[in-house]
């Protein structure tokens, strides 16, 4: 394996340096840093799910291993994907480079690498483009902007395609809504076709394709997972829960991300759930098979993707389930509203999802028939439906992070927010253009996530980070709320590295701490099994 | 070296109009070139519109801004997240009449601490609005050469234009106002080290090209007073095909036809260009489609059946671990 590189201090990392270099950016070849790549897709990976040009390889070294006719099929990749996308052809012609775009990016801000503003990010591809698909760029060349395809542009293509978390903030600025993320996707499909997947993204799709989840848990692991946190929520509430797997005849199918069965912080967002479906005695059921909300697939390959979401409809029809709710997830959320239906669509099998406590029907969802978790409990707090005692949250001051999928792909902000404001009395906002629509990536999303490229990720999370941190600075917040089981993950390294005294929890973890749920014994510690305030004496 | 190019390439075709019509080429360059251009440019423009309309939108990807519709109680932003045709129409009218997205553009700054700041940037906004709007105007002023009377809504145009009241002939605000928000646009490309590095050619071109346009146009009106009668009875003869004698051609000053050539060369560019944005922005699809994806199913025209992992697989594999896990099983075996 390559050099695990470990960052710099954060003082250092946020010397960052803007200055443009006196080279154009045409000319200057791109250099492969370490701490701001991944490695390579072991091979196995890629048999799996058919991938081709499966091989051992190292994007450090020289040699990429690639067939002999790598260009004609980029070329043929990309003539393929102009025809079938109007985004990616339009955003090849239209942009002006009028540097809207150019300082909202992440790790732009975050590195000062001005091939990381999204314009220029567009603009490696767009070379490539003009060189064999326009006149001007076939015609003029260099001077258009234009440039043959060789294996320094492809190496330099790779690296900053996984430089890019697909965010779409940059997409919010732009005149034209040129969303740098479609043509990262493109550029993604391309580096797929000659088997240059990243080894992070590539465990979880072929754990995802076989075993239903990223992280491959095997069916009797994933009820044993939950079973370790119901013992915990007993220790906590005194009260037993017992969910039920793969049952037909349930009303609701739960999806939620697998991230979430696994590691702290996220278990606990898990265990708000049960708590929650317990309570309120839905009659639902978790699934081994559709164990996974999110999609690495999508970080591959549209295809991939699709491969990947089909057993979320196929399972909900074997179990003759009505409809679905889904979890707290970022780029699972943007797959199942802006692409589920579309892929796997109609589910005229289903029924438009209706709330069994409130009887509220979610007309929002009426054809994909899958609702949010947040959308789900928000209605229930609004109809009273719920006993919630948000003083037990008192020992956190937590700041509302929105992720990009859910904010920009979708637009999922007051419910989150109407959730949080009922469980927990100390919530302040961040800086108004780092939340909502202008929210910042967590810096390490669309399978960024690794331990080998940490630099980079910290770069990209810089931004957030340092949002959180005039909040806690002028308000004492100490947790980082979301829904989100990526951010989960990466916010909680990403504060150790810039904030460390603020902790990352999902929304229904507050959920579950504040519930107040019938026949619960005195409640005294929270689900981190930490003491709740004014507890701490007792014991 | 960009922009020498650029500004080389407008003057030699400056040169270019001048030598034409002083070696009496006033036919080709007040007739066939303008003919040409505007042919080039329709089709071109027709043509570049039907290739990107010809690539299907395959998902309903709107870049969501604001609020989604979801319950009842909360309240949707139905222009920034529209989920009807209407908050479409209307957040697209404010894209392209007043450029919303450039409107919130910010400027992000790091200071000691380190701490991020996003200030107010709204210049590029107001230039831009000023350079589209002034362009617009002095489009539809220039109708007055190409009709018969002059209809009374150009009458308003040109009196609002020139309320000012100074000068004779009386000057137009927006010529002042192109000439500076070009003048702007083209000094924060060089001079924004960002903006400046991610310049091509193709954005400096442009510039000039326009700035010659508007330059040559404000000589002619404001300074070398061009025979104006003339200049109409050119233009008619354009456009009723019926191109005037060339001595009535000969009459009107050199300025005028570098004006024309200069403006024949931007329809010639226009389609190849960047500048097609201008059609383009009415298609992206991040703007142009309602939020409305979990209400209404958006069909994909290419969408093919795909390699999937089935449950009755998984439950071969898993089989024996899900029995022994309590877990129900299609088959037993
Ligand atoms: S904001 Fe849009 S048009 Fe301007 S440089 Fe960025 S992508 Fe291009
Ligand atoms: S999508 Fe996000 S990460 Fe990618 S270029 Fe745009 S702002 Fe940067």
């Amino acid at each position: 394996m390559a050099t695990t590189a470990k960052p710099p201090k954060p003082e250092e990392l946020s010397k960052i340096d803007y200055k443009t270099p006196k080279k154009n950016w045409i000319d200057t070849p791109v250099e492969f840093k370490p701490g701001m790549y991944c490695h390579g897709s072991r091979a196995k990976y890629l048999e799996i799910v058919g991938f081709p040009n499966p091989r051992e390889w190292k994007p450090g070294e020289e040699d990429w291993k690639l067939p002999e006719n790598w260009k004609e099929i980029v070329i043929e990749g990309i003539k393929e994907r102009l025809e079938k996308y109007r985004s990616f052809r339009l955003f090849m012609d239209i942009c002006v480079r009028c540097g809207a775009c150019a300082d909202k990016c992440h790790f732009y801000i975050g590195g000062g690498d001005p091939k990381n503003m999204p314009v220029l990010r567009s603009e490696l591809l767009r070379s490539v483009y003009r060189k064999y698909f326009t006149v001007g760029g076939k015609l003029f060349g260099k001077i258009a902007g234009a440039r043959e395809l060789d294996l320094n542009v492809l190496k330099e293509l790779w690296y900053y395609a996984f430089q890019c978390t697909e965010c779409r903030r940059c997409s919010v600025f732009c005149p034209y809504g040129i969303d740098t993320a479609e043509i990262t996707l493109m550029a993604r499909e391309l580096i797929n076709l000659l088997g240059l997947n990243t080894d992070w993204i590539m465990g979880p799709v072929s754990n995802c394709y076989m075993k239903g989840n990223h992280l491959g848990l095997e069916p009797h692991t994933i009820k044993s997972s939950i079973e370790f946190f119901l013992d915990d929520i007993e220790t906590v509430t005194g009260i037993k829960i017992e969910p039920t797997f793969n049952r037909k005849g349930a009303e609701i199918l739960f999806v939620t991300p697998s991230g979430d069965l696994f590691a702290d912080p996220g278990t606990y967002t898990a265990m708000g759930y049960l708590m929650l479906f317990h309570e309120l005695g839905i009659d639902y059921t978790w699934s081994t098979y559709a164990s996974e909300g999110g999609n690495f697939g999508f970080f591959t390959s549209n295809e991939m993707a699709k491969r990947l979401h089909y057993k979320i409809y196929a399972e909900a029809k074997r179990l003759g389930v009505k409809w679905i709710l889904g979890g707290e997830c970022g780029h699972m959320w943007r797959l199942i509203h802006q692409y589920l239906d579309t892929w796997h669509g109609p589910a005229d099998f289903l029924e438009v999802p209706k709330s069994p406590i409130t009887g509220t029907v979610f007309e929002n969802a009426k054809s994909t028939k899958m609702i949010h978790v947040a959308e789900f409990t928000a209605d229930l707090i609004k109809n009273g439906k719920l006993k919630l005692d948000p003083s037990r949250n008192d020992s956190l001051k937590v700041t509302w992070h929105d992720s990009c999928n859910t904010a920009r792909g979708m637009g999922l902000l007051e419910e989150p927010r109407y959730v949080l404001r009922n469980v927990v009395n100390h919530f302040y906002e961040m800086p108004e253009d780092t939340i909502r629509e202008k929210t910042f990536c967590c810096g390490s999303g669309t399978g960024l996530n690794a331990g080998e490229n940490m630099e980079l990720r910290m770069r990209g999370g810089f931004p957030r980070a340092n949002a959180v941190k005039f909040v806690r600075d002028h308000f004492g917040v100490n947790m980082l709320a979301n829904v989100c089981a990526i951010d989960r993950a990466t916010l909680k390294a990403s504060m150790e590295y810039w904030v460390p005294d603020v902790l990352v929890c999902g929304l229904h973890e507050l959920v579950g701490n504040a519930l107040v749920m019938t026949g619960e014994k005195e409640r005294t510690q929270d689900l981190r099994l930490e003491p709740l305030p004014g507890k701490e004496a007792k014991e | 070296m960009k922009i020498l190019f650029s500004f080389f390439t407008v003057v030699v075709l400056i040169l270019l109009a001048y030598a034409g019509v002083n070696a009496n080429m006033h036919f080709l360059f007040g007739a066939v070139i303008p003919y040409i251009a505007v042919a080039v440019f329709l089709l071109g423009f027709i043509y570049r519109v039907l290739k990107w309309g010809s690539s299907p939108v395959p998902f309903r990807i709107p870049t969501t801004c604001g609020q989604q519709k979801s319950l009842p109680w909360i309240k949707q932003n139905k222009i920034e997240n529209p989920s009807s045709t209407l908050g479409v129409i209307t957040r697209m009218f404010l894209e392209v009449f007043f450029f919303r997205s450039l409107f919130r553009n910010l400027k992000t700054q790091l200071y000691e601490g380190p701490r991020l700041a996003y200030g107010e940037a709204k210049w590029l906004w107001l230039a831009g609005l000023a350079f589209h709007w002034s362009f617009l105007i002095i489009f539809v002023r220039h109708f007055r050469f190409f009709m018969q009377g002059v209809p009374s809504v150009i009458k308003t145009i040109e009196g609002l234009d020139s309320f000012l009241q100074v000068g004779v002939p009386l000057l137009y605000m927006t010529d002042v106002i192109i000439l500076g928000a070009v003048t702007y646009l083209f000094i924060r490309r060089v001079f924004i080290p960002q903006v400046n590095y991610i310049s091509l050619a193709a954005d400096y071109f442009p510039l000039f090209l326009i700035f010659g346009i508007a330059a040559s146009g404000v000589l002619m009106r404001y300074f070398f007073k061009v025979h104006i009668v003339g200049v109409k009875e050119l233009v008619m003869g354009l456009i009723t095909f019926n191109p005037v004698e060339m001595q009535k051609m000969q009459e009107i000053g050199v300025i005028f036809y570098i004006h024309l050539f200069l403006i024949s060369m931007l329809l010639v560019y226009f389609p190849f260009s960047k500048l097609m944005h201008m059609g383009g922005v009415f298609l992206s699809p991040t703007r142009n489609l309602a939020n409305n994806n979990r209400m209404v199913r958006h069909i994909n025209p290419w969408n093919y059946p795909v390699k999937v992992h089935t449950y009755e697989e998984y439950e071969n594999e898993f089989r024996d671990k899900m029995k022994k896990a309590g877990i129900p099983v299609e088959k037993e075996s």
